[in-house]
């Protein structure tokens, strides 16, 4: 099943909801309050929501979600990586949901000029709002919080801060990033949200000024330091939207596929 | 209100401890009054006065409902993360939410009666409280979660569509809401497990294994026969309780015996056979050894619920603490400790 040039960013933001919405599957029964439970679940089925409709964009989800090899996943490795403490999940969300917003905002503001994401980009970024506003809540609570809450929220901002720089590359092109998009490549228009002949038309450096003003008030508001080390490297950034994941993303498919593939052509 | 309801209220509220002396004729004319209540089928709510063996009774009942939402989360979560398709990964972790929920209106509902939620927390953790023994049962296969749905809800939505006719109020409430949620549980699981018994010859199989194995320990969700349940006869009195175990288990028998013939799959269970004079379905002896056993802590999975439940409480402790201390922080409360230091 390849992509196509206009799917292809399609796929990856339906992938990114599909991996986070099962991490987040994978609290149900371990939350640390009963409220929590209902919480992440909730945000867990919003993605997965998001999820279907942007798979059945691309093709029928239940093959790809099931029958993809690992390397045809085009996810970004932060959705991906293990829950750990509730503060790491929490630095997850809010790195990730701060990104959500922030670009379904564009795309449901660019209406038509989205596409087939339209209708989503306009349902999702009601929804993302409010994980965002949770993931906000648990920051400031853990950062401002106890020493020991403030010294595992810390930790949680920094090991995932590597996995950040890769949101901003442009989505388009069927082997993942295309060179050609540029933002407002789209003939006449230096459009801000919007799906092109290659991809997403959004001015992806815009974006992520906006990410970093809007994570950084944050930090600071929950008294936690932004991490200074890099957003992007050799390994980390980029390499999901290409199809290269991290070791625990091949587990996690395992577990996913297992039922699935072990009966096959079955319907349930 | 009612009359009787404002003539319960007004002056007899639970911290009003009877004046010395005078305590047994005051605390005889309010029990007349709430018995004349409960006989009216008026509800009793939370500033009502009322015995405290009822009070004891509802808080334990509640309490164990409650507790028995949130572990059995588990036997389901357990299947969540390889549910088979994305719509039936969507139903499941709606469904594990809906416990969740259901979890926290019981634990506010025995709140009304002046029992919090970490109180009965600790009762739980520390074995002094317990759940139904239904959730020490592994789910082995996908189908256990369909089982789990028709079989599991739907015993206890035969057990709990009375008490939202219960005598205490909050709790008659918070009932209605949940039944509700229960029976699209139980038509989800019914309908998963259709699909099954409908599909390869191996998904048929999964799905009759998965009855076999949760037909008996579903029965036993009605708890001990008449004559040997301990709190049954005063339950009934109170009109917390509304019919006796084994009436409601018969009931359950009646509905699922069609139910399985629709759906293509056999309940394990060779004297199950229509009695014309009786107008119900006679059905075999139950293993009431193993329903002990599984109370007494025997079952096959009650360390590793517990163990859990008690894993993520720990856990998730600093969480707790955490977000106490930023409440503090901003709301200009202190604790004494905090102020003393």
């Amino acid at each position: 099943m390849t992509a196509t040039a206009e799917t292809a960013p399609v796929l990856a933001l339906g992938d990114d909801a599909l991996v986070l919405s099962h991490r987040l599957g994978e609290w149900a029964g371990h939350a640390p309050v009963l409220e929590e439970e209902v919480a992440l679940a909730n945000i867990a089925l919003d993605l997965l929501g998001q999820a279907r409709v942007l798979l059945s964009l691309v093709g029928d989800e239940d093959e790809l979600a099931y029958l993809r090899e690992e390397r045809a996943f085009r996810n970004c490795q932060l959705v991906e990586q293990p829950n750990g403490d509730f503060a790491h999940t929490i630095a997850r969300q809010l790195y990730f949901s701060t990104y959500q917003h922030l670009l379904y905002a564009r795309l449901a503001a660019a209406g038509d000029g989205s596409g087939p994401l339209a209708a989503l980009a306009a349902k999702a970024v009601k929804e993302v709002a409010y994980h965002q506003d949770h993931a906000r809540q648990w920051t400031l609570r853990l950062g401002d919080g106890t020493d020991e809450s403030h010294r595992r929220m810390q930790r949680g901002c920094e090991s995932l801060w590597r996995f950040t720089g890769e949101l901003f590359q442009p989505l388009g092109g069927a082997q993942g990033p295309a060179e050609d998009v540029r933002p407002g490549s789209r003939p006449g228009g230096v459009g801000d949200g919007g799906l092109g002949d290659g991809g997403l038309v959004v001015d992806w450096a815009a974006l992520e000024a906006d990410w970093l003003s809007s994570v950084t008030a944050v930090l600071e508001e929950a008294t936690l330091s932004v991490p200074d080390g890099p957003r992007r490297g050799a390994w980390s950034a980029g390499a999901g939207r290409q199809g290269v994941h991290t070791e625990a993303f091949g587990r996690m498919l395992a577990e996913m596929q297992h039922l699935h593939r072990s009966h096959p052509g079955a319907s349930w | 209100m009612s009359t009787a309801s404002v003539q319960r209220t007004s002056g007899a509220g639970q911290d009003q401890a009877p004046r010395p002396g005078s305590g047994a004729p005051d605390t005889a004319a309010l029990e007349a009054v709430f018995d004349a209540a409960v006989a009216a089928d008026e509800r009793i709510e939370p500033r009502d006065w009322m015995p405290d063996a009822y009070r004891r009774t509802l808080v334990r009942q509640m309490a164990q409902h409650a507790h028995s939402e949130i572990i059995g989360m588990q036997p389901e979560a357990n299947w969540i993360t390889r549910a088979p398709s994305l719509r039936r990964k969507a139903i499941l972790m709606a469904k594990v939410q809906d416990e969740a929920g259901h979890g926290l209106y019981l634990y506010s509902a025995a709140e009304t009666l002046g029992t919090g939620r970490d109180e009965l927390l600790d009762k739980l953790h520390s074995g002094r409280q317990k759940y139904s023994s239904i959730f020490n049962y592994p789910t082995l296969t996908w189908a256990d979660v369909g089982a789990i749905g028709w079989l599991v809800d739907g015993a206890a939505i035969t057990n709990q569509v009375p008490l939202c006719r219960c005598s205490y109020g909050p709790y008659a409430r918070a009932m209605i809401r949940i039944c509700k949620e229960e029976s699209f549980h139980q038509r989800q699981g019914y309908e998963l497990l259709l699909a099954l018994s409908r599909g390869t010859e191996a998904q048929h199989a999964m799905a009759q294994d998965a009855v076999n194995r949760w037909w008996w320990p579903s029965l036993m969700m009605f708890g001990p026969p008449d004559d040997e349940s301990a709190h049954s006869a005063q339950s009934m009195a109170w009109k917390i309780k509304r019919h006796s175990n084994d009436e409601l288990r018969q009931r359950f028998v009646d509905i699922c015996v069609p139910q399985a013939e629709s759906l293509g799959l056999t309940l394990p269970d060779p004297e199950l056979t229509w009695n014309e004079e009786r107008g119900h379905y006679d059905f075999g002896p139950i293993d009431w050894a193993e329903f002990r056993q599984v109370l007494a802590g025997q079952g096959p999975c009650n360390d590793q619920r517990i163990t859990q439940r008690r894993r993520a409480h720990e856990e998730g402790s600093w969480v707790r603490e955490a977000a106490a201390a930023h409440a503090r922080k901003h709301s200009g409360v202190r604790t004494e400790g905090e102020a003393a230091a």
